[in-house]
């Protein structure tokens, strides 16, 4: 089947659905490809380097597959061919119209960006993908208007404090802000309204401001849920002493679908030093930031300069366009069993079914619902998606016995054994007092056994316990034939043991060397 | 100075060296010192007994069995040791803790046969009792470990048995035990002694046999655990404190070991030994788990020359596969391009505890590089490449994440959250637990299917 790739039609559009290196694997898959002509002009992708990858380059009337990264324009959906399939980012939800119009159309529609949250879905996830561009960007865009270092120096023209950076949300982009403005030297510090994403911000450097409040619990659906009033208002108590004391905030706090909460408010903002910087990632759904204007950087009487750019990720094109091409590829994989480039749309599995939103001419939006996380809902195994920082081990709570029979139990034992001990004639006692101390010398002698020893020391005590032999041979010169003859067999055999065993020891210890 | 003293001496001088010894095995540094301690012990022992017994001995007969026994036995031993290959370890310990068992039993009969006149009742009655509970041990012991040793060679199913109401037939044959013994110290008989040992060979047999085969590290070092008791009981039969003494120690510490591998699995002792395991692990569940991707050995050799750190979890895979000298062999090379390789070795990989480090020596793989799981696992999410060879329930992140699992609360290495994760396998089947491994659907996963040592083979050519 032929693959053809858009030329972006909406203006400011930077990325492109292929790169030359995609290319290749789409044609490993076994499709032919067609690239129109420009295509990755604004993300330094030259016609000829799709060439060289394989791909033709013309129109993309006539392919099957059609690859964009935002909805094609009303000609570009016109040009299409009966029965073709149109795979890009066709934000369903929030786009009636387009579906409307898109199920008029004798064609199969694919949002790349209805991929549900679930574990296996992850390499097609392009929100994920591209919330990591843009959360790196915005610290980027962050230190561009900032007009001091993010790290701190001590120079012969006097100390530079480290700058302080919050970041709002702990999700795909904040965890991706976190480590880049941390990678810059600047102190980090990051919130979030689930937990469970602590040790995120912690592997990367930032410190996570914990909102202490009884509704704070583990999500289940993978985004972070939102807060009742108690909650909110030790946030933004939380948040009202945080814009005093930091100098650069990135906010991303976003539910797909949904306005943007607002966190930060006027007079939060009206608080800040001059000079400082917040970038509101939330811009495109209203912004999480009071001031905030979408697409534009704005600079408040008191000196901050709030950016609400909706296209951080586009900012980094060559970037966006490769990570998102790889997404297009791992999703035609998954939807190419036979590696022979021939499509095939398997309803049964719920990743193809939920990115579905035309299918031949019928509309088959909205898809059934997924449950993010795995059905016993094991806590935060895919908190936000990409980092898969594993739940604790949760060792099952041990039933401990009532602690009155317990106790019982061992005072009867100690009774039974002493009653044993004070009515034995000679020399069991003694014996007795023997086999204590060896079995207590025995538990601490192997106390701290290196673990890579455990099968030397299994085979010495093996061959040592082959001193029953002793016993045979005190035995074996007894008058009784049966019981020389029982009594050699088991020198037989204890000496099998004995010698057997050490020797195999000796063989075992040799080979383990050290290296230089 | 007569010959007892100079026996009795030498006696608790080599149970002083079975104890130097032992210490001496729990680390690498003085492990061969060890070994010698316990040698030397041995044979002081050996060679004090013997001089003794060819003193008190008044027949050429019973001198001649006794050497001929030593040298034949000595024979056999050495010829096991000589020829058993590595990963045959398991079922040669399995089959010689078998020997002291069955030895032990028949100290026991001998002591039926030749019952020696003691001038108070109660002693008589106690040599009965020693003599009964000495068969008991040394028998369970004995149909114990041939079973394990069936198991491990793979001669019978490792799958547990399970009989109806398994516990109260272990119970019963326990309380049958003891009315036994009752009986015998009364009027002891050679019709109930017999009664007694079928009896304790059919419990060994059942005891381990509704074990299944991912618990026996666990089984084995207890099987050890039960040889120490066996020759400890002797001891008490025969008033001989050597016996006791080496008896407790091997008990004790064999005891403590399976005690420490339970932990290392999260699982109670007292299940383990009543085969409780087997239960718990149903069929592998219809969930799904999403779609594996494959790797080719060349993909696999360009990762790792990507690579900066790799570290390499073996399991019993490697073992049944040989792969151990592949293995070495891609370490050196690895290591040689200034990539740093270690190994993560869990607790129980293999059929033995310290299998794979034995292995892993066999192949001259340096010991400093390998790692026991909890000096590894923190390192897992700064290493590139983890190479899973024949592991599958160590490595199963459901043991942490899943608890409704059968291996739920089971430390294991946590190798997913390593960048790149290449698991060796022959198939997509389930481990020994029986349970599926979500690692294998993981993105940072992929499968290279196989026998191991003909894929890492090929990672060596391609590299």
């Amino acid at each position: 089947m032929l693959i053809g790739v858009l030329k972006e039609a909406r203006t400011g559009e930077t990325r492109v659905a292929a790169t030359p290196a995609t290319v290749a694997q789409l044609r490993k898959l076994g499709y032919d490809v067609v690239v129109e002509p420009g295509a990755g002009a604004a993300s330094s992708f030259a016609d000829d380097a799709y060439a060289e990858a394989g791909a033709a380059v013309g129109p993309v009337a006539g392919a099957d597959i059609v690859l964009g990264v935002n909805a094609p324009a009303e000609q570009q959906l016109a040009a299409l061919k009966d029965g073709a399939t149109l795979i890009a980012l066709l934000s369903p939800a929030l786009n009636p119209d387009l579906v409307a119009d898109l199920a008029t159309r004798p064609i199969t529609a694919l949002a790349m960006d209805a991929v549900p949250r679930i574990s296996r879905a992850q390499s097609l996830d392009v929100l994920s993908s591209m919330a990591n561009i843009a959360g790196y960007r915005a610290v980027v865009e962050a230190a561009h208007v900032f007009g001091r270092f993010f790290t701190g120096q001590v120079t012969a023209a006097g100390k530079v404090p480290p700058a302080k950076v919050l970041v709002v949300g702990a999700g795909v982009a904040g965890l991706a802000a976190i480590g880049a403005a941390g990678s810059l030297g600047a102190v980090v510090r990051a919130t979030d309204p689930r937990p469970e994403v602590a040790d995120q911000v912690k592997s990367l450097g930032g410190e996570y401001l914990a909102i202490e409040s009884p509704e704070v619990e583990v999500s289940s659906t993978g985004y972070a849920k939102e807060m009742g009033a108690d909650y909110q208002a030790r946030e933004a108590q939380l948040y009202a002493d945080q814009c005093q004391d930091v100098d650069i905030i990135v906010t991303t706090a976003l539910i797909p679908g949904r306005p943007a909460p607002r966190i930060i408010t006027a007079p939060m903002v009206a608080s800040m030093r001059p000079g400082s910087v917040i970038v509101d990632m939330a811009a495109a759904n209203g912004g999480n930031v009071e001031g905030t204007v979408k697409d534009q950087a704005v600079v408040t009487p008191n000196g901050v300069t709030i950016i609400g750019y909706t296209d951080l990720a586009g900012r980094l094109p060559a970037q966006a366009s490769q990570l998102y091409g790889t997404n297009l590829v791992n999703l035609l994989k998954l939807m190419t069993p036979g590696k022979d480039g021939v499509l095939v749309l398997d309803f049964d599995d719920v990743v193809q079914r939920s990115i579905t939103v035309v299918r031949h001419g019928e509309l088959t939006w909205p898809p059934p619902p997924v449950s993010v996380s795995a059905a016993p809902a094991a806590a935060g195994t895919l908190q936000a998606g990409a980092t898969g920082a594993a739940a604790r081990p949760q060792a099952p709570a041990k039933k401990l016995a009532d602690p009155a029979v317990k106790w019982g139990l061992i005072g009867a034992g100690l009774a039974a054994f002493f009653l044993i001990l004070a009515t034995a004639p000679a020399p069991i006692p003694a014996h007795f007092a023997t086999l204590m101390l060896a079995i207590v010398i025995g538990y601490y002698v192997i106390g701290h056994v290196a673990h890579a020893l455990h099968t030397p020391l299994m085979s010495v005590t093996n061959a040592i316990s082959g001193i029953v032999v002793v016993g045979a041979l005190v035995q074996i010169g007894s008058h009784d034939r049966a019981v020389t003859l029982l009594s050699a067999a088991a020198v037989l055999l204890a000496s099998i043991n004995i010698f057997g065993g050490f020797a195999v020891t000796r063989r075992m210890l040799a080979m383990f060397s050290k290296g230089d | 100075m007569s010959v007892v003293s100079v026996v009795g001496a030498a006696d608790i001088v080599a149970a002083l060296l079975f104890i130097l010894s032992l210490a001496g095995l729990s680390k690498h540094e003085t492990s061969r010192v060890g070994l010698r301690f316990g040698m030397l012990g041995m044979a002081l022992a050996l060679i004090a007994t013997v001089w003794l017994a060819v003193k008190g001995a008044d027949e050429t007969l019973p001198v001649a069995l006794l050497f001929a026994a030593i040298a034949v036995g000595a024979v056999i031993g050495l010829w096991r040791a000589k020829i058993v290959e590595m990963t045959g370890m398991p079922e040669l310990i399995a089959m010689l803790h078998s020997f002291v068992g069955l030895a032990a039993v028949a100290v026991g009969w001998s002591g039926h046969l030749e019952h020696p006149t003691y001038g108070l009742e109660s002693l008589a009655r106690i040599h009965s009792a020693e003599v009964a509970v000495g068969v008991f041990i040394g028998a369970v012991t004995f149909t114990g470990s041939i079973v394990a040793n069936l198991k491990l060679s793979a001669r019978i199913s490792s799958s547990p048995l399970m009989l109806p109401g398994k516990n109260l037939l272990n119970l019963g044959a326990l309380a049958a035990f003891a009315v036994l013994t009752v009986i015998y110290v009364a009027h002891p008989g050679g019709a109930v002694l017999t009664v007694l040992t079928v009896l304790a060979l059919a419990l060994g047999w059942h005891l381990v046999a509704s074990i299944g085969g991912g618990d026996m590290p666990v089984v084995v070092s207890m099987l050890n655990s039960y040889s120490g008791w066996a020759a400890a009981a002797s001891g008490f039969l025969l008033d001989n404190d050597l016996l006791i003494v080496t008896g407790a120690l091997v008990g004790s510490s064999g005891a403590y070991l399976s005690y420490i591998m339970c932990q290392a699995m999260n699982r109670s002792f007292v299940s383990v030994i009543a085969g409780g395991f087997g239960i718990e692990a149903g069929p592998a569940e219809a969930r799904d788990y999403g779609e594996h991707r494959e790797i080719t050995a060349e993909g696999a050799a360009e990762l790792l020359r990507g690579a900066g750190s790799v570290v390499i979890t073996p399991g019993y895979g490697m073992a049944v596969a040989q792969a151990q000298y592949g293995v070495a062999e891609l370490t050196r090379r690895l290591r040689d391009k200034g990539v740093e390789v270690r190994f993560g070795i869990h607790p129980v990989a293999g059929r033995l505890p310290g299998h794979m480090n034995v292995l892993l020596a066999e192949a001259r793989v340096p010991y400093d590089i390998v790692l026991e799981m909890d000096e590894i696992n923190e390192d897992f999410a700064e290493t590139d490449v983890v190479l899973v060879i024949g592991a599958n329930d160590t490595v199963n992140p459901a043991a942490s994440e899943d608890p409704a699992s059968p291996i739920a609360g089971m430390p294991v290495l946590t190798v997913w959250e390593a960048e790149n994760v290449i698991v060796f396998k022959r198939s997509m089947a389930s481990g020994y637990a029986g349970v599926q491994n979500p690692l294998f659907f993981r993105e940072n996963a992929a499968m290279l299917f196989g026998d191991a040592k003909e894929r890492v083979e090929d990672i060596l050519k391609a590299l």
